[in-house]
């Protein structure tokens, strides 16, 4: 039964990676006891469990994940969001009014308008139908304020860090709160203009340096460099 | 260039552009280098220049071509007014429409189709520069352009052609091989399952000759899906170095 990659050795799509008793895990297929990476991305083994960490990748849909969206069109009884995903999502109209909908009375451009930006909840989705959202739990909604930034999805984990470490970290450094869209839109919203923009600097970063490691410490040095400059420009 | 070549093989079995009989072209090949697709590739094989980008999986429009079960792929194969001596026009002409089917139908078996229903994968390529062979060199940019993009696949799949010039069985062919020579055999592998896509023949060739082609061209994908793999991993090398 061997194991043909060492763990975050990158291999492409149709790699040999293991043969024998393992596990299929993401970005894998096993096909007659040998399992092939199906993605470019770097090995990672756990027990008997192979997957491969893709280096690019896609957002699909899955109930329960919290997504950025924009408001693509304006229907009869809802919405289309675009949440970066192959399919267009669904907001229906009772949802967000948190009542019936009366289509006589009700104007839906007035409560969401085309290009507005909404923090929603998948609340179903499976491969015979288009995701469909919901707005009703409190910290969704529509975005009043705030910056987006948009990174590829497979790097939110790297963002949120082991137990949350990253993203708290930044979070306490700035000052800022941080919505993760699981989607890859990332919402930061300050006080101040440059508190926001230091978190994106930092997201900014951990996107791009996403496979190196300990970079929860190089993130919170740079942070913490960054705003002794910002004291110093102000004293001056 | 209207002037034959007495010989398209000389006593030594040196080709006309002095390689040996199972010698391939010179080739470059590049990955991500269009920033509007999702995934993209540029590949020079000898003097073919191709282009292709992938883009999806996305919503289909017109909507009724989307598939309940599975995915759709589409592919385009154009040649650039630019890319042979006598202007191309740009219309899609028999030609064109019967390569498009051709690389889709080597870039079906590779994809993992039935995970993304009713959305679709459009493959555009584009030949800049045409000098015999370009149904391969496409294959195999498009199948890099389509891993590229990060869609699950089984294997990249990788193109090369054998032929036969002056009684001799030669890899990979070019431009003047391929229209005077007599037998040419595009095949179409995915090289880690041993799988072949693509297989025809354009030509007479005898049974023997026939194994002798397909064996020899299989050896030419080995050849070129190890470049394909590196310059894949290249794209992201960089990254790996920072980590070690």
């Amino acid at each position: 039964m061997p194991i043909f990659f060492e763990t975050r050795q990158i291999v492409t799509p149709g790699d040999l990676i293991a043969e024998g008793e393992y596990i299929a895990g993401e970005n894998t297929y096993k096909e007659n006891e040998k399992i092939y990476a199906s993605r470019l991305g770097l090995v990672d083994t756990e027990n008997k469990k192979v997957s491969v960490v893709a280096l690019k990748a896609f957002y699909i849909p899955k109930a329960g994940d919290i997504v950025i969206g924009t408001v693509a069109e304006v229907g009869f009884n809802g919405w289309t969001v675009d949440i970066n995903a192959p399919y267009p999502a669904i907001l229906r109209a009772g949802d967000v009014l948190g009542r019936p909908f009366r289509p006589q009375e009700d104007d839906l451009s007035q409560v969401l308008d085309m290009r507005d930006l909404i923090v929603a909840k998948v609340a179903s989705y499976d491969r015979t139908h288009d995701p469909q959202l919901t707005v009703g739990e409190p910290g969704l909604g529509k975005i009043t304020r705030g910056q987006i930034l948009k990174i590829t999805p497979t790097k939110i984990p790297r963002v949120i860090g082991r137990k949350g470490s990253m993203v708290s970290m930044i979070k306490q450094e700035t000052g800022c709160n941080i919505i993760l869209g699981l989607n890859g839109v990332i919402l930061v919203t300050g006080k101040t203009l440059e508190s926001e923009q230091l978190a994106l600097m930092a997201i900014h970063k951990i996107d791009e340096e996403s496979h190196t490691s300990g970079l929860t410490d190089r993130v919170t040095q740079m942070l913490k460099e960054e705003k002794a400059k910002m004291e110093e420009n102000k004293n001056e | 260039m209207n002037d034959k070549p007495e010989k398209l093989i000389d006593k030594k079995g040196v080709r006309l552009d002095g390689r040996k009989p199972d010698e391939l072209r010179p080739i470059k090949i590049d990955v991500g280098v269009l920033s509007n697709a999702d995934g993209s590739a540029y590949i020079e094989h000898g003097k073919n220049k191709i282009l292709a980008g992938a883009y999806g999986p996305r919503e289909v429009h017109p909507k009724h071509l989307a598939l309940q079960d599975r995915m759709l792929l589409r592919c385009r194969y154009h040649m650039a007014p630019f890319s042979v001596q006598e202007r191309k026009s740009p219309a899609p002409s028999r030609r064109e429409v019967e390569l498009s089917k051709v690389i889709r139908e080597s870039l079906e078996p590779s994809i993992f189709m039935e995970y993304y229903p009713r959305t679709a994968l459009d493959v555009f390529v584009e030949v800049l520069q045409a000098d015999g062979g370009t149904r391969c060199a496409s294959i195999t940019a498009a199948a890099l352009a389509v891993a590229d993009a990060g869609i699950p696949m089984r294997d990249i799949v990788v193109a090369c052609a054998a032929g036969k010039v002056e009684d001799t069985i030669v890899l990979d062919l070019m431009d003047e091989e391929d229209k005077l020579g007599s037998a040419d055999v595009p095949l179409a592998l995915m090289p880690n399952l041993n799988a072949v896509t693509l297989l025809q023949m354009d030509g007479i060739l005898t049974v023997e000759e026939f194994e002798q082609a397909v064996n020899l061209a299989i050896e030419g994908c080995k050849k070129i899906s190890a470049i394909q793999k590196e310059t894949l991993k290249a794209k992201y090398v960089d990254v790996k170095e920072v980590e070690e």
